[in-house]
């Protein structure tokens, strides 16, 4: 589903969400959204709000599960953590990211090569 | 895919149980909220300033929601299901609407379904044969003379079988049976039964397997053989209770006992196929030797071997048909066969091809005026909806969501409609199924199947289609601010919209006008069918098949006969009473004459029908003698014999003299022509005559006895005396049933009659919807110029004046309709000429008589909106809104 068109704005957020869930282990949704605020240096603006709709569907897709639990102050809040399928899921888009990055970089770095008159 | 499948799944189950789901979230946001509202605490914002910002950093909690939703679950599932309620809603609001809407829609489609029943039986559906496209029918490719030429001897039949290359098996049935030819004996009363002679190897060729038992064997067609009999479903279930045990089993049939043998599906009606309108009871081997020299009786039908063609077979009967022995015991007789080699189907049901594609075409008529009127109903009402349409836009919603919405609206009328439709359809279809007297083939086994269900899918959506997208279209291209600021109906509102319905009004009524006018046509030519001079008289007379045992003797047979006669003439209310051994358009059976002495050329006679009669029979049935006299008594076995020709046969062979006093040879007898009858429409009433001749019973040998009673009393009242009469007689007389001579010619018209009927019914349907339309338009127009109307009465026009104006805005809408319908009508009416009779296409009356109508209707439409006009107060209407 959505498999074929590559939204970019959303297999970003995507993608992000995967990243840092394997990165930091099991993290609720808020944490989420906050450490990627923090590591994007505040330049994504991102309504935190949109992240539960690509949690859950990295859920239906079975990258990552979630479970209820309790956080460090003793608050109820939903965990979530990335599946195997999650991790070669990762692993397939960041080389996909990283090659079509240095794609786009090789392109936008291209210069007037005086070709057509 | 699995993975996909499993979203899919996760999303339906989402979709389904959408409340845990929905406390699950939002028990999860408000817990990142109260995260976030604590860090911003911690960061030493005040407790107000901290959720402020959380919710901001947060965003819309409703659009995260909403998007939660949509990513989880079926967001098109949803906008349906949301579409669908609001829909019901409305509907169910505008109650009278929404009935109307159905009612209409329904009986649109109902009519659809219908009519696709039964092309879908007669047309398209395979006949209930083993690989059906590989069988033929074979014919003489001129049959002049009724079922004699339309048949073949035993032995021409018997070297087709042989010398062919074309043909996998040969098969036939004798073609002369009539109805009730045994009776079911070893009762109190004999029991009529109509039993069919097949050949033995009938079946196999079909390809029809016996439900119980096993079909006949080819020693089974051997004289002397065992008797035996195949029972047709139907008859098995009613006079055996559907025993099974009665395989085996011995039945009296005419006094001797006959085992029956098997029982044939239910899927096999031989009438419906090969006779419409004709029951069989079962089937008896037709025994060949015993025919072999009976003439031409057995009626072809073959199956083609793998790879041969319709072309290829027509081929070789072209080369083996003329060079057939007619007997070959008589050689030198040459019969100079043809054959025509048909498609078994095509020979079914080809002759009727044309007027179901007319029926069809009517009722798909009936669908576009119905699918015109509703886009009017709808339009109307859109009228009253555009500020609601226009406050939707205005609170988000876009073009196609509202074109949605409204087709949305359109479906689920039109599924109701079909969904009633349905209901009408199906009981019309079992109606259909059951009307025995209707000599449409196949009509038994018309009923809503699988494939008229697609139909009726096919049709609803596209019905839907076609009459919600135009207003659905119009709706959401409203003007906004217009919209909201309108305050209510003013004169300038809706010019357009008033235009396009003027628009579908005129094309409802051109489309009624061609129904109408095709209707007209048809219904024309029935009347004329109606008129015709049959050449008897079939009111006030009614027959009855007499049974009676002559030992093959002339002299006895005459004596039965004319105390059959003598005693029912005595029957109080018996006018006068006669014997025929077949009836006009029923059975019949043809020999040949000429005049005596004279050569004739190849082709300048014909097959003459013949018909084997007791003096008093051509009074009885209402023939008209124009010369000379009838059979008498006199005519005896041991006296010249003689003969009665019609007009036509004396105009062949004598023309210009009198043929009273001649010779003719009839089937190679001398016989003097002792009187000249008016022609008589022997095979249809739309067909002209052909050569008959009659001949008296005392000399030639009749084909079974029809006893014709003519009387003003009703036959129910004179059946009882009738019956106890002939019992009296031969105490063996079955329990035939005494019919009326006219249902005979009912019958023979009912094809005619079944197709007028239902496009006169479309006709009047589309008639009332047309004028639904005009009225629909001219009330809402007068309904929206109530302001306007008010000023100028208030200025002084009078209450005629404006009623003449609405009545000539209406005449208007109803002329320009009635132009487009006739130009269209006379465009089509050629297509239709061969389905009429004794009318022209372009017949001035019928294209008048409904413009008129049309005409008169349309007033009538519009006189009730121009009454409500002329009474309009102009103090109420100027103050009013």
């Amino acid at each position: 589903m959505g498999d074929s068109k590559l939204d970019l704005l959303q297999g970003t957020l995507d993608l992000m969400v995967l990243q840092t869930l394997s990165a930091m282990g099991e993290q609720h949704g808020y944490g989420i959204a906050r450490r990627i605020e923090e590591v994007s240096g505040n330049e994504v603006l991102l309504n935190q709000g949109t992240i539960y709709a690509s949690l859950v569907r990295l859920q239906q897709r079975g990258w990552i599960y979630a479970a209820w639990g309790t956080s460090d102050n003793n608050r109820k809040a939903k965990f979530y953590s990335i599946t195997r399928a999650g991790r070669k899921q990762l692993a397939e888009d960041t080389s996909y990211w990283q090659r079509l990055s240095g794609v786009m970089g090789r392109v936008l770095a291209m210069q007037n090569e005086g070709g057509a008159k | 895919m699995s993975g996909l499948l499993r979203c899919l799944l996760q999303r339906t189950r989402a979709f389904l149980g959408r409340k845990p789901l929905d406390d699950d979230l939002d028990a999860e946001m408000a817990t990142h909220l109260e995260f976030a509202v604590e860090e911003n605490l911690r960061r030493g914002m005040s407790a107000e300033e901290a959720r402020r910002q959380a919710l901001i950093r947060f965003g819309g909690i409703m659009q995260a929601k909403e998007q939660h939703r949509e990513t989880r679950g079926l967001p098109w599932l949803d906008i349906l299901g949301q579409d669908v309620r609001y829909t019901l809603r409305t509907l169910r609001r505008d109650s009278i609407f929404t009935i109307v809407a159905v009612l209409i829609l329904a009986l649109g489609i109902g009519a659809n379904i219908a009519v696709f029943s039964v092309v879908n039986a007669i047309l398209l559906r395979p006949l209930p044969f083993r690989n059906p496209d590989r069988l033929v029918r074979i014919l003489e490719k001129d049959p002049k003379g009724g079922e004699s030429s339309m048949t073949y001897s035993v032995d021409a039949t018997r070297e087709i079988q042989q010398r062919n290359h074309s043909f996998a098996s040969v098969t036939g049935y004798f073609a002369f049976t009539g109805p009730d030819n045994f009776k079911l004996t070893g009762r109190s009363v004999p029991l009529p039964v109509t039993g069919l002679l097949v050949m033995t190897n009938f079946f196999q060729t079909l390809g029809v397997e016996p439900e119980l038992g096993r079909l006949f064997t080819s020693e089974e067609g051997l004289q002397h053989a065992r008797p035996v009999v195949l029972l047709s479903h139907a008859f098995w279930k009613s006079r055996f209770a559907a025993n099974p045990s009665i395989i085996g089993q011995a039945v009296s049939f005419n006094n001797t006992p006959v085992t029956v043998i098997g029982v044939l599906p239910e899927s096999f009606d031989f009438g419906s196929v090969f006779a419409p309108a004709s029951k069989v009871d079962m089937f008896v081997p037709y025994i060949e030797e015993d025919f072999r020299h009976d003439g031409n009786d057995l009626a072809l039908i073959a199956r083609m071997k793998p790879g041969v063609t319709l072309g290829a077979a027509q081929a070789e009967a072209d080369e083996l048909f003329p060079t057939l022995d007619f007997d070959l015991t008589h050689p030198e007789y040459k019969p100079g066969y043809t054959g025509r080699i048909y498609g078994l189907k095509d020979y079914v049901s080809g002759r009727i091809r044309r007027s179901l594609i007319v029926l069809w075409c009517a009722v798909g008529l009936i669908l576009l005026i119905v699918c015109v009127n509703l886009s009017s109903l709808l339009l109307a009402r859109a009228a009253s909806r555009s500020r609601e349409f226009a406050m939707r836009t205005a609170l988000g919603a876009g073009r196609g969501r509202l074109v949605r919405q409204l087709l949305t609206e359109s479906l689920i009328l039109s599924c109701a409609g079909s969904l009633a439709g349905l209901g009408i359809a199906f009981s019309l279809t079992t109606w259909l199924a059951h009307q025995g007297s209707i000599a449409l083939p196949l009509l038994s086994s018309v009923r809503v199947d699988g494939r008229a269900l697609l139909w009726t899918l096919f049709v609803a959506i596209a019905a839907a289609t076609l009459f919600g997208l135009a207003p659905g279209l119009r709706i959401s291209r409203v003007n906004l601010q217009e919209a909201l600021k309108e305050s209510g109906p003013s004169t300038s509102e809706g010019r357009k919209r008033d235009r396009l319905r003027s628009v579908l009004v005129v094309s409802e009524v051109a489309l009624a006008c061609v129904l109408l006018i095709g209707a007209g046509l048809l219904l024309r030519s029935f009347l004329r069918v109606l008129d015709v001079d049959l050449g008897f008289q079939p009111s006030q007379a009614a027959a009855i098949s007499v049974d009676y045992d002559d030992g093959n003797s002339a002299d006895k047979r005459s004596a039965i006969w004319q105390e059959v006669i003598r005693r029912v003439s005595m029957l109080p209310g018996v006018e006068t009473a006669g014997i025929s051994d077949n009836l006009p358009m029923s059975r019949n059976r043809s020999w040949g004459i000429s005049a005596k002495g004279v050569l004739y050329h190849e082709g300048e006679l014909q097959a003459t029908f013949v018909y084997i009669v007791s003096p008093g029979y051509l009074r009885a049935i209402g023939m008209r003698l124009i010369e000379g006299r009838d059979i008498s008594w006199d005519d005896s076995p041991k006296s010249q014999k003689v003969v009665i020709i019609n007009e036509t046969v004396a105009h062949r062979l004598w023309p210009g003299q009198d043929p009273i006093g001649r010779i003719a040879s009839v089937s190679g007898t001398d016989a003097r022509v002792i009187g000249v009858i008016a022609d008589v429409h022997e095979s249809s009433a739309e067909n002209s005559a052909g050569w008959q001749m009659y001949l008296p019973a005392t000399q030639f040998g009749p084909e079974g006895a029809q006893l014709v009673v003519r009387s003003k009393l009703p036959p129910s009242s004179l059946a009882s005396g009738i019956m106890s009469t002939l019992r009296s007689i031969n105490p063996g007389q079955p329990a035939t049933e005494f019919r009326p001579i006219q249902g005979i010619v009912d019958h023979a018209t009912s094809p005619r009659r079944f197709f007028v009927l239902l496009v006169g019914a479309f006709a009047a349907l589309g008639l009332i919807l047309a004028s639904l339309g005009i009225y629909g338009v001219i009330a809402y127009s007068v309904t929206r110029q109530t302001q306007e109307i008010g000023i100028r009465m208030a200025l002084g026009a009078s209450r005629s004046r404006v009623q003449l104006g609405v009545i000539l805005k209406t005449l208007w809408l109803a002329l320009a309709g009635i132009a487009a319908g006739t130009v269209i009508s006379l465009a089509l009416a050629r297509a239709i000429a061969s389905l009429l009779f004794g009318t022209a296409p372009t017949d001035l009356l019928t294209y008048a008589g409904m413009a008129l109508l049309l005409v008169a209707v349309a007033l009538l439409a519009g006189y009730i909106p121009a009454f409500r006009a002329s009474r309009i107060n102009p103090l109420v209407a100027l103050r009013g809104e």
